[in-house]
Parts: C-alpha cells; structure tokens; sequence
C-alpha cells in the first residue's frame, strides 16, 4: 500500500470543531446549562469532524517514500530555526485514527443522550463540554507531528479522563477513582516528559518526520536512545494499562458506561499503542527495548484475562479485557509488526466500543453491574445480539475483525521468534473467549435472577447504536474475507490453532455456565491458588496503595510538617519578635511633649558634638 | 563690647528658655520659656545686623516679632481650649501621644 497524504485544512477541521464547542459549552454559560442545547452543539461538532474525516480520508493523495505528510508551524522561536514547531501530520495512521476516533466519539455521545436520562440536566452540559473537550484532545495527540505537541494533547485527555471518571464526584469510590488513574498515569508520563526532553537535548528536535529521516541515515545517537526509548515507552506503558501500571483501568469503570467505552476501551487507553506504531521507526532502532515491550505486552495480555477470569462486575471484566488486548497490541508492536497491533487497536475500537454499549444497555436493564444477578434475556435478541456478535469478534471467531488481527499479531510473535510470549498469548487468547462467553451466559441467557425487571424500557438510541457498530463489526470482517486478503505470515496452522482456542475457550464456558456440566466452584478449587491470586488481583492493587499510602501521603505529610513547623516557624518566630520589639518600643512614646523637647535638645547637641569633634 | 557678650546673653537666654519649657508643668509657664527662646535668637539676629552692618539681621528680626505674638495668640488659645476640655493645663496630663 502506498503512503497517502491528507489535507491539512481539512484535519484542522476536524480538530477544530469540538475545540469550537468546547468553548461555546464552557463559556456561555446558559447553554451549558440546558441539556439538549448543550447535547446538539455537541453532537452536531463531533458529526461534522466525523464527515470531515471522512472527507480527509477520501481526498487523501498518494505521497512519495520521501514526501513528509507534516504541516507544520514554528511555535517556540529559537535561534538558528524554531525550538518547536506545531501541526498537523495526516497521514494513513492519522487519518484512520481520526476515523474511529470521531466516529466512536459520535455514537457514544448519541447513546450518552439516552443513558443519562435520568441525570440532573444541569450536570449533562458539563459532560457534553468534557466530551468535546476529550474529541479535541484525541483528535490533537493522533493529528501531532511532534513529540512535544503529542505530549501537551496525551496530558489533555489524561485530564479528561479523570474529569469525566469523577463524572459523579460525589461518589467517593468515583473521585478515588479518577486520582488513582491520574496519578498512575502521570507516573508513566513522567517518564514521556524526560524521554522527549532528552531526545531533544540530543537531536535538537521534536519532529517525528525529522527524526525518522535521521534514523534511517544512522545519524541518531545511538548510545542514549534504548535509554530515552525506554522512558517514551514508560509513558505508553502508564496510558495504555501495560503491567505493572494496568491497576488503573478497572477503578476507570466507576465513570458513567458511555465514557469508559470511549475514553476506556476505543481510544483514550490506546493512545500508548498509538505513540509506540507512531515512533515506530526510532523504536526499531533499539531491538531490546522491543522484546522487552513485547514480554511485557504479552504478560499483561496474560494476567488481566486472567483477572477478568474471576470478576463478577461485567464492566471490570470488560476493563481488564480491555487491558489484556492492548496487551496483545502492545506483543505485536514489540514482534515489528505494528501494522498488525494498529489493525487490531481499530478492530478492538469498534468492537470494544460495542460491548460497552452493550453492557451499558443490561446495566439499565438490571440496574446492576453484577453478572450473577443478571439473566433472563434469551427472549428479546435485539439486546443480546449486538452484544454476542461484539463477543465473537474480541473471542476471534471467523469472520469477524478479531479473528483476522488476533491471528496476524500471533503470526507477527511467531514470526519474531518470541516463543514464551506466543503462548501467553495463545492462553490469553483462550481465555478470552472463555471470560467473554461466562459474561454472555451469565448475563443474557442464566434463567432470570428475579422476576419483574425484565420489562424495562431500553431507549431506541442505546440499541441502535450497538446494532450500528454491530453491523460496523460485520462489516469490516466480511471486508477482511471478501477483499482485503492479506498475507500474513506465520505457519499455515495458525488460523486452526486460534480459531481452536477461542472455540475451546466458547466450549469451556458454555460448558460450565450455560450446561451446567461442571461445576465452576470445583474448577476454582483445583486451579487453587491461581484463581485466589487472581481473585485478589495479585496483590498489585495493594501493592499501589500500599506505595502511595506509605511512600506519596507519606512525603505529603513530612512536606506538610516541614512546612508547618520549619517554613511557617520560622515567619512566626520573626513576627513575633517583631510584635515583641515594637511594644517595647512603643513606651518610648510617652505623649509628654516636654519628653519630645528633650529628645529634640539632646539630638541637636549630639549633631553640635559630632560636628565639632566627631565627624572629620 | 565685643560680639561675644551678645552671644553669651543670647545662649544665656536660650539656655534659661529651654530649661524653662523642659521643666515649668504649667502649659503657660511653657509657653513662656518658648518666648524667652525666641527672644534669645533675635538678640544674635541683632547683634550679627550690627557687627557686619547689615541691614537684615534686623529686618529678620521685625518678622520674628511679628510672628512671635501671632505665635502667642495662637498657643494661647489652644491652651484656653484644653483647658475647657480637660480641665486642667498640667502638662503631664496632656499625654494623648501616648503610645
């Protein structure tokens, strides 16, 4: 496929339309507080960057090897040429992730409209502004030409995120919540920040067309770059949920459904998996670094399906499917076959954004995130199918998208020789199906939990948005099938052994929850101490909380000490001396004028003394 | 006589003004040492006027007058009032200064 260019004005566009309602929605000030108002200015922004993706897309021209596909504008003026420079860089990565990120964006926002019925209206204009600002935000990081430009739009949506994970800042465990994922981040990011500013103590730039030409020509220093790498991907690793920082993701889930499908599965969580194929071309220039992130995306592929194996909130195991696909991502960008992870990072928006939705719909229904107390729908289909076509896709069931990406990532490891991390994957991939599979029999098809929940309206726009991406899904799958056959590598039986292990993983749990042939509480007990460690999320959780409680609120307090005690003793001690001087010397004004008389003589003799005799 | 002499009386003077207003308790008795101060200066005002003949040791001494008894008139009144309003012109009552 030959590298494409997009117009410039045209991602501008697109970047600046939910920018522009951001603004309408943060300062004026009546239409925030008028919830449809509030949603139309919102929705309408974000369907007009949608179709001017689309335009970006379809107008997009062929490029030459060596044509940069950036526009860029100097920012920090510096000598010799700008120190910074801003832009837009459009080219296939980008405009694919305009894409799905202004589409997904689109339908959630719509189905936000029906799921946050009963909200107060007041509060709808402020999650409408944060919604903008989120698309802006995306929009910007996909769209950065440069490091640093990246860097500003990767905090901006970290600030979204929290925003919008404490929606419901009254609810504690929400507020908790949106910390833990602020702070964890923001421990990755601080290794973004000193990566890029040591990349450009070393380079002189920012520029990621620059510094691939500079890379290709050998001419990087190459002794600190796997070390400036490392603290780059630190940033992916805190973003996109990579083990040990994945802790973040599930507590996401306290956010209102609509958002952890967007900002939690489709796009803000990938942004890692997005610098990572974005740097691809410096990345590769550090081979180690690489299988490094490709153990490491493997074993986070791992144990978070493992995680989910054992959750009950049908959320937290879609979170922690969530992190074990950018997982899986991650594995194929570290085996050099980024195209491989970019594809399944697109295939697991739509989809991921479809389970959520469709989560989002039984939670209305049930009034309950707990998959045991669900059941019962196996009558109305329009709700579960959606939901199970989204299932199959992420299991990676021919012909769905997932099946094709998952098989070309397995392929991309195996190729790369990474024979553990291969089956990890393979695990993870098993398990997958079979998590996903307990949460459908669990939660559609159990017999009912109770009785007379069942009738529950669900609005048409929630439906209609999971049967869209639904058929979205299809869409792109049978695309997959009927045109696109790709090469991708890898031994012949590898279709067979995935498509083994996601059906021996459907099998297993259709076996065990739908059958009710074996007996899940015996399968706990002879996995043993897995499933307790599992169940307790590997003590990592605590691990985290232990840190921050001990070493983070620690700090805080001794800083607070310092600066109660030391800082603020010190102005104390002073002005209290001060008080102290100043009453002692207020006796001297005794209010006798003859007292002022005799200063006055005294003075003017001592003048007549020293003038006589002291000063020469 | 020499200049000395009137320089003499004149710091005589002076010296028994200011003893006067650091010593007297009476607001009047002050005011009075004042005068004896001021009067002091015009004796060396005179008294230089004569020694280099010039004219303006004498003149300033016109103005000093001059000024003097409005001086007086106006300590005088306020001496009046504070005595309307406290009762009393002792000195060491009138601390409203005090700090």
């Amino acid at each position: 496929m030959t590298p494409r260019v997009g117009s410039a004005t045209l991602a501008l566009v697109v970047l600046g339309l939910p920018f522009a309602s951001f603004l309408l929605l943060a300062v004026v000030r009546p239409l925030r507080r008028s919830a449809p108002a509030a949603a139309a200015v919102s929705i309408a922004a974000v369907l007009g960057s949608l179709l001017a993706a689309l335009l970006t897309m379809r107008g997009a021209a062929a490029r030459a090897a060596q044509q940069s596909p950036s526009t860029t504008w100097s920012w920090i003026p510096g000598d010799g040429g700008p120190m910074a420079t801003v832009g837009v860089m459009v080219d296939d990565l980008s405009m694919t992730m305009l894409l799905l990120v202004t589409l997904v964006s689109f339908l959630v926002q719509v189905y936000s409209w029906a799921y946050l019925h009963d909200e107060p209206r007041t509060s709808l204009g402020r999650y409408y502004a944060y919604h903008s600002l989120f698309a802006f935000s995306m929009l910007g990081l996909v769209l950065a030409p440069t490091f640093l430009q990246m860097f500003v739009f990767w905090e901006l949506v970290g600030l979204c995120s929290y925003l919008l994970i404490g929606y419901w800042y009254d609810r504690p465990s929400a507020a908790r919540a949106a910390v833990k994922a602020f702070w964890i981040t923001k421990l990755g990011d601080l290794g973004f920040v000193a990566g890029i500013v040591m990349l450009w103590s070393a380079t002189g730039t920012f520029d990621f067309w620059t510094l691939f030409q500079m890379g290709s020509q050998g001419t990087l220093p190459i002794e600190t770059l796997p070390l400036i790498m490392f603290l780059i991907y630190l940033g992916a690793v805190g973003k996109s949920a990579q083990f040990p920082l994945h802790v973040w993701l599930p507590d996401a889930m306290e956010g209102p459904t609509p958002v952890s499908a967007l900002i939690h599965a489709a796009t803000m969580v990938t942004a890692g998996v997005f610098l990572v194929t974005r740097a691809f071309p410096l990345f590769l220039l550090t081979p180690d670094l690489l299988t490094l992130v490709a153990w490491v995306g493997a074993f986070t592929a791992l144990l978070a399906a493992s995680m989910a194996c054992v959750e009950s909130d049908i959320k937290r195991v879609l979170a922690y499917s969530t992190v074990s696909q950018l997982g899986y991502m991650m594995a194929a960008a570290g085996a050099a076959a980024p195209e491989a992870g970019f594809l399944h990072l697109v295939a697991h928006g739509v989809f991921k954004a479809l389970l959520f939705l469709g989560a989002g719909v039984v939670i209305h229904v049930f009034h309950t995130n707990d998959v045991f107390r669900m059941g019962g729908l196996r009558g109305r289909p329009w709700i579960w199918l959606p939901f199970v076509i989204g299932t199959l896709a992420l299991s990676g069931v021919w012909p769905l998208p997932g099946f094709f990406t998952k098989e070309a990532i397995l392929a991309g490891v195996f190729d790369a020789r990474l024979g553990l991390p291969f089956a990890m994957l393979s695990v993870a991939a098993f398990l997958t199906a079979f998590y996903m599979f307990r949460v459908v029999c669990l939660a559609f098809f159990a017999p009912p939990h109770h009785a007379g929940q069942a009738h529950h309206h669900v609005p048409g726009a929630m439906t209609g948005v999971g049967w869209l991406l639904a058929a979205l899904t299809l869409a792109m799958g049978l695309r997959q099938v009927v045109g696109g056959h790709h090469e991708t590598g890898g031994p012949g039986w590898l279709p067979w052994f995935s498509l083994a292990l996601a059906g021996g993983g459907i099998l297993l749990a259709w076996a065990m929850y739908q059958r009710r042939a074996i007996d899940p509480a015996r399968v706990a007990r002879a996995l043993g101490p897995i499933g307790w460690m599992a169940s307790r999320r590997y003590g990592l959780d605590a691990l985290f909380g232990g840190l921050y409680r001990g070493v983070l609120l620690a700090l805080a307090r001794l800083i607070g000490w310092l600066d109660r005690y030391l800082v603020d003793g010190v102005l104390n001690v002073l002005s209290a001396w001060t008080l102290r001087a100043g009453d002692r010397l207020r006796r001297l004004q005794t209010g006798q004028p003859q007292d002022y008389v005799y200063g006055v003589a005294l003075g003017t003799l001592l003048l007549f003394v020293l003038a006589q005799w002291g000063l020469r | 006589m020499p200049l000395g002499a009137y320089l003499t009386l004149a710091a005589l003077v002076f010296a028994i003004g200011l003893f006067g207003v650091l010593t007297r308790r009476n607001a009047v008795g002050i005011l009075l040492g004042i005068e004896l101060m001021l009067n002091a200066v015009n004796i060396n005002l005179v008294a230089f006027g004569r020694f280099h003949a010039d004219l303006t040791g004498v003149m300033f001494t016109l103005f000093t007058i001059a000024i003097t008894v409005a001086e007086v008139a106006v300590g005088l009144a306020i001496v009046i009032v504070i005595f309307r309003v406290r009762r009393t012109v002792d000195a060491d009552h009138l601390d409203l200064l005090r700090g």
